[in-house]
C-alpha cells in the first residue's frame, strides 16, 4: 500500500539532477518571440502622450502593442472586469503595464521598453490606508459588518477592557520561479499555453476572452511551478494573455518572463492590514465582547480582495468563543499594486488580530497568555458556534495545546526565561504559544468541486490527471498514492501528467489548501469506476463484484488471481472501458457573505506552535532560538510531505511577521523590489531547534482517507514568533509592547525603548 | 562577439558570446543545460550556482567573455554521470526539496561545502554556508538534513551539536 507512506516527491529524482522542466526550460522554436511590458512611472494619472518611436525602432523589436491594438477584451481580472492588460488612458499604480514590446529576445524586449517617451499627468494618489479612509475610497461603496450578539451593552458590563491597534505588513510571495508564460499559436486559430499558474482554467477563460474565441479554442497546460503560494492564482493572467495576444498577432510562439524586479513591482502581494480592536472580559477572565475594525489595503483593482477580506473576518475568532462580536471590514482602494491571494488568504491577518487581543488582554490581566487563551477556547464537549454560525465540531485544540505545552516544557521554560531576563539587562528572551484553527473550503461555494481523468492502459500502466496544480506542495505525489493504493499497484505504474484544461475542464484554482481534499477524492471516484467495471467483468461463478480484490499488484476474483496487467489486458480485449472521469463536490457547505452567516467550511485544521526568541534591546536585533510545533493533518496521506509543508509554512509565516518588510515611498514607488532589500528567511535564520510533530488523529468528516488539508494552516503557526517577540519586548518594562508587524529590528528596538529598556 | 573555449561538464566547447553574455544565459540558452535556474537575476538567490574552476559562483553575475580560456564549468547536469551523486540521493531521500527550483543550486553548493570540509561538518556550519541560497518552500530544515546526510555518504564526519536552548 502506498497510502500514508513518507515517499519522496514524485519529481525529486528530476529536481536533484536539474532535469525537471519548468516553463522557461521548455525547448522553443528558434523564431520564438519574447515580451516585456512598458510600465507606468507614476502612481496615478492620465497618459497625455505616448511616443513609442524609439521602442519600435530599437534592435530586435518586432511589434509594439498598446491598448488600442488589442484584438479582444482588454482585461486580466479574475472576476470584476476592472483590470486592463494595458492601461487605456489612465494609470492607477506605479508599475502598471501600459504597452507591450514583442522582440527577438528577452533582453532586447526589456531594453526597448525602457526607451518609451510616455508623459503622464499626475493626479493625487491614494497610497496608504489613511489616505483611502480620508477620501472614503472603498470597494463596494463602504465597509461590511458582521456581528453576533450585542457588543455595546456587553462591553459596558465588562470587568476589564483593552483597546489598541496593530499594523500588519503585506508580503511578497517570492516564489523562486518568477511569473512566466509561453503561448504557441495552432491552426484553426487555436492557442496552446504552458503557464506557471495555480489556475489553468482561469487562464484559459481569460485568454479566450482576450482573443474573442470560445473556451474550447484555448488549451492551458501546467506541469509544475517553482512555488506559487497564492501569487500564481490570478497574477499570471497578464503574462499569459500578453503572450496569447502577441502570438495571435504575430503568428509566432511568444514567451514572457518577468525579471525579479518587475515581478515584485507589477504583481500583487499579501494584503497589508490595520486592525483596531476593543475587547472586554468578565471577572473570570472570559471574553464577553470583542470589536474589530479591519482596514485592508486592496490596491487599485478588486482582484481577490473581497474573499480575502471575508476570510480575515471569518478568522477573527480563531480558536476562541466570543459571545458578542462585531467585525467591520474596510476594503480600501488605493493606488498601489493590487493585493492578491497569499497562503492563508486573509485568514492569517484576521488571526493576528485576535491573537494580539489575547496577548494584550493577558498582559493587562497579569495572566499567563497561554492560560488566558486556554480559558477562552471553544468548548470541546458541546460544539459552540462561530460568530458566523457554524458549530465548531471536531475541536481538538484544547488537547493538542496541552500536549504541546507538556512535551515542549512550556511552563518550565517560561519560568526559566523570567529568571534569565531578570539577570540580563540587554538581551531579553520571550516565549509564546499560539494556536491555529483554520477553516477548510473555498468560501465561494461553487469552487468546491474537482474533476479527474484516470486512464488504465492495456499493459496495466496508469495515468492520472486532475484539476489541481503542482507547486511543490506534493499534491501530485499524494494523489498518485491515492490512485496506486486504490488499484493496489505500486507507484511505478502510475504516471502523473501535467494539469491540462483539455483533459479536465472547468477546474478551480489550486488554492484554499483544497488540492488533495478535492482532487484526491475526484481521482478516487474515477478509480472506483474503473475497478467496478473490471470487477463486474471478472465476477463470474458466484463471485460478487464487490468481493473482487485489488491488492499487491493483483486482482483476485474468487479462485481467479490475475496480475493487474493481465486484468487490464483481458478487460480491454473484452471491450471494457478502462478510462473514467471522476468528480467530487464538497458536501455540507453553504454561505451567505452579505450577512456573514452559514456553514462555509467543511471542517477545521488545527495546530499550535511555541516559539522562543531573544532580542538585543540596544539594536533590536533578534533571533528565533527554538520552535516546537504540533499540527493536525488528520490521517496523513504522506507524513514527509506534510511535515515539509508545516516547516515551510511556519518559516514563511514567521518571515512575514518579522523580517519581510515592504516599503513604498510617498510617490507610491515600491522601494523593496529585490531580495537585496526585501529579506525572506535564509538558511542561517532557521531556528537552531525546530521540533515538528503530527497530531495523532483522523479527520472527523469523511475526507480522502480522513486526511486534512495542510497547505495554508501552518503559515499561521508563525504568529507565535511575533507574540514571542512581544513577550521579550515586554520584559523591558511594565507597559504593553504594542508591537506591529513585521517586527523588524527597528520596530523591536523602538518598542523596547518605549516599554522602558535602559540604554 | 568573441570566441572562447570552455570545458563544460567535462566536454570541450568552443562558444561565441557577446561581451555582455552572462554565463547563465550561455549555459541555459546556448548549451541547453536548463537545470541551472534563474531565480532573482541579481546574484542573491543561488538558484544559478555552478562550479567554475573548482569554486561555486552565481552564474547570473559572471560575464562569459571575461573567463580565461579553458575554464572548467560544472553545472548540475555534470554533477553525476549515470548514478546519482550521494548528495543528489540525499536531497531526494531526505525531502530536501518541494518545488525544486532552488534544488540544483543547492546541490552544487552543498557538494562544494562538503568537499571543503574534509575534517567534519556540523549543522550550524551548513546553515551559515548555505545563506547565499534562498529557498521559499522548505523552511530549510530538510535541506540541512539533506546536506548532512550527503556529507556522511561522501565520507565526511558529521559532528553532532548540543541543543543550544
Ligand atoms: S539568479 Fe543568480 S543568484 Fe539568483
Ligand atoms: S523547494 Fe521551492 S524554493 Fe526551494
Amino acid at each position: 500500500m502506498s497510502m500514508g507512506k513518507p515517499l519522496p516527491h514524485d519529481s525529486a529524482p528530476m529536481h536533484v539532477t536539474g532535469a525537471a522542466r519548468y516553463i522557461d526550460d521548455i525547448p522553443v522554436p528558434a523564431d520564438c518571440l519574447h515580451l516585456a511590458f512598458g510600465l507606468s512611472h507614476v502612481a496615478r494619472g492620465v497618459i497625455s502622450s505616448m511616443d513609442l518611436t524609439a521602442v519600435r525602432t530599437a534592435p530586435g523589436v518586432v511589434r509594439v502593442i498598446t491598448a488600442a491594438d488589442l484584438p479582444g477584451v482588454n482585461d486580466i481580472s479574475s472576476a470584476a472586469h476592472d483590470e486592463p492588460l494595458l492601461a487605456p488612458g489612465e494609470v492607477h499604480y506605479h508599475g502598471q503595464p501600459i504597452f507591450l514590446v514583442v522582440a527577438t529576445s528577452h533582453r532586447l524586449a526589456r531594453e526597448a521598453a525602457a526607451k518609451a517617451e510616455v508623459v503622464i499627468d499626475p493626479k493625487p494618489a491614494i497610497l496608504t490606508i489613511d489616505d483611502a479612509v480620508a477620501v472614503r475610497s472603498y470597494f463596494e461603496g463602504g465597509p461590511l459588518t458582521w456581528k453576533r450578539g450585542d457588543v455595546d451593552p456587553a462591553m459596558a458590563k465588562a470587568d476589564t477592557i483593552i483597546e489598541g491597534k496593530i499594523e500588519i505588513g503585506g508580503q511578497e510571495h517570492f516564489y523562486l520561479e518568477g511569473q512566466i508564460s509561453l503561448a504557441s499559436p495552432q491552426d484553426n486559430g487555436d492557442m496552446v499555453l504552458a503557464t506557471s499558474t495555480q489556475h489553468p482554467t482561469e487562464i484559459q477563460h481569460k485568454v479566450a476572452e482576450a482573443l474573442g474565441t470560445p473556451f474550447h479554442a484555448v488549451r492551458v497546460e501546467t506541469r509544475r511551478m517553482g512555488g506559487g503560494f497564492g501569487g500564481k492564482e490570478s497574477q499570471g493572467n497578464a503574462l499569459a494573455i500578453a503572450c496569447a495576444v502577441a502570438a495571435h498577432l504575430t503568428g509566432k510562439p511568444c514567451k514572457m518572463r518577468y525579471d525579479r524586479d518587475d515581478d515584485m513591482i507589477i504583481t500583487g502581494k499579501r494584503h497589508d492590514f490595520r486592525i483596531a480592536y476593543k475587547a472586554g472580559v468578565d471577572a473570570k477572565g472570559k471574553l464577553v465582547a470583542v470589536e474589530f475594525d479591519q482596514y485592508v489595503r486592496c490596491g487599485w483593482s478588486q482582484d481577490l480582495s473581497l474573499p480575502v477580506a471575508d476570510r480575515a473576518m471569518l478568522h477573527a475568532d480563531n480558536a476562541y468563543f466570543i459571545p458578542n462580536i462585531r467585525i467591520t471590514s474596510h476594503r480600501m482602494k488605493t493606488n498601489t499594486c493590487s493585493a492578491t491571494a497569499f497562503r492563508g488568504f486573509g485568514g492569517p491577518q484576521g488571526m493576528v488580530g485576535i491573537e494580539r487581543v489575547m496577548d494584550h488582554m493577558a498582559h493587562r490581566l497579569g495572566m499567563d497568555p497561554l492560560e488566558f487563551r486556554q480559558a477562552n477556547f471553544y468548548k470541546k464537549s458541546k460544539p459552540q458556534e462561530t460568530p458566523y454560525g457554524q458549530p465548531v465540531k471536531g475541536f481538538i485544540l484544547p488537547d493538542l495545546v496541552r500536549q504541546l505545552a507538556d512535551t515542549a516544557n512550556y511552563k518550565t521554560r517560561r519560568d526559566a526565561i523570567r529568571t534569565w531576563n531578570e539577570k540580563s539587562p540587554i538581551l531579553k528572551k520571550g516565549i509564546a504559544l499560539t494556536p491555529v484553527k483554520f477553516g477548510i473550503s473555498f468560501t465561494l461555494t461553487h469552487l468546491n468541486q474537482a474533476g479527474a481523468l484516470v486512464n488504465v492502459y492495456a499493459d496495466g500502466s496508469v495515468t492520472i490527471n486532475h484539476g489541481g496544480t503542482e507547486m511543490g506542495q506534493g499534491l501530485f505525489q499524494k494523489v498518485a498514492q491515492v490512485a496506486a493504493g486504490e488499484f493496489g499497484i505500486d507507484m511505478g505504474r502510475v504516471r502523473i501528467t501535467a494539469t491540462d484544461t483539455g483533459k479536465v475542464p472547468n477546474t478551480s484554482a489550486t488554492a484554499a489548501s483544497s488540492g488533495s481534499d478535492l482532487n484526491g477524492m475526484a481521482v478516487k471516484n474515477a478509480v472506483d469506476q474503473i475497478k467496478d467495471r473490471i470487477a463486474r467483468f471478472l465476477a463470474v461463478d458466484g463471485v460478487k463484484p464487490k468481493d473482487v480484490l485489488f491488492a499487491d499488484g493483483k486482482v483476485t476474483a474468487g479462485n481467479t488471481v490475475l496480475s493487474f496487467e493481465e486484468a487490464a489486458k483481458m478487460a480491454h480485449e473484452n471491450r471494457i472501458s478502462l478510462s473514467a472521469t471522476g468528480f467530487y463536490a464538497t458536501p455540507d457547505i453553504s454561505w451567505d457573505r452579505t450577512i456573514g452567516k452559514g456553514h462555509p467550511f467543511y471542517y477545521f485544521a488545527h495546530g499550535a506552535a511555541i516559539t522562543e526568541v531573544v532580542i538585543d534591546t540596544l539594536t533590536g536585533e533578534n533571533k528565533i532560538l527554538r520552535v516546537d510545533i504540533l499540527h493536525d493533518v488528520g490521517q496523513s496521506l504522506n507524513p514527509a510531505v506534510d511535515v515539509g509543508q508545516i516547516e515551510g509554512g511556519f518559516v514563511q509565516g514567521a518571515g512575514w511577521l518579522t523580517t519581510e518588510e515592504l516599503v513604498w515611498d510617498d510617490k507610491g514607488v515600491l522601494r523593496t523590489h529585490a531580495p537585496s532589500t526585501y529579506k525572506i528567511p535564509a538558511c542561517s535564520d532557521r531556528p537552531d531547534v525546530f521540533n515538528v510533530a503530527l497530531w495523532n488523529g483522523e479527520n472527523h468528516v469523511p475526507t480522502i482517507y480522513r486526511s486534512k488539508a495542510v497547505g495554508e494552516p501552518p503559515l499561521m503557526l508563525g504568529i507565535s514568533a511575533l507574540m514571542a517577540l512581544s513577550d521579550a519586548v515586554g520584559a523591558c518594562g511594565e507597559a504593553y509592547p504594542n508591537l506591529s508587524a513585521p517586527a523588524t529590528p527597528e520596530r523591536v528596538y523602538m518598542a523596547a525603548k518605549k516599554v522602558g529598556a535602559k540604554r | 562577439m568573441s570566441e572562447i573555449t570552455l570545458r563544460i561538464n567535462g566536454k570541450q566547447r568552443r562558444v561565441t558570446v557577446e561581451g555582455r553574455t552572462l554565463l547563465v544565459d550561455l549555459i541555459r540558452d546556448q548549451m541547453n543545460l536548463t537545470g541551472t535556474h534563474v531565480g532573482c537575476d541579481t546574484s542573491q538567490c543561488g538558484a544559478c550556482v555552478v562550479k567554475l574552476d573548482g569554486d561555486t559562483v552565481k552564474s547570473c553575475t559572471v560575464l562569459t567573455a571575461t573567463l580565461p580560456e579553458g575554464t572548467e564549468i560544472t553545472t548540475i547536469e555534470g554533477v553525476s554521470t549515470g548514478d546519482l551523486h550521494p548528495m543528489q540521493e540525499a536531497f531526494s531521500k531526505c525531502h530536501g526539496l518541494q518545488c525544486g527550483f532552488c534544488t540544483p543550486g543547492l546541490v552544487v553548493t552543498a557538494i562544494d561545502i562538503v568537499e571543503r570540509s574534509p575534517d567534519g561538518l556540523s549543522a550550524s556550519q551548513v546553515r551559515k554556508a548555505l545563506k547565499g541560497n534562498l529557498c521559499r518552500c522548505t523552511g530549510y530544515q530538510n535541506i540541512v538534513a539533506s546536506v548532512l546526510e550527503g556529507a556522511r555518504a561522501m565520507g565526511v564526519q558529521v559532528t553532532e551539536e548540543k541543543e543550544t536552548v
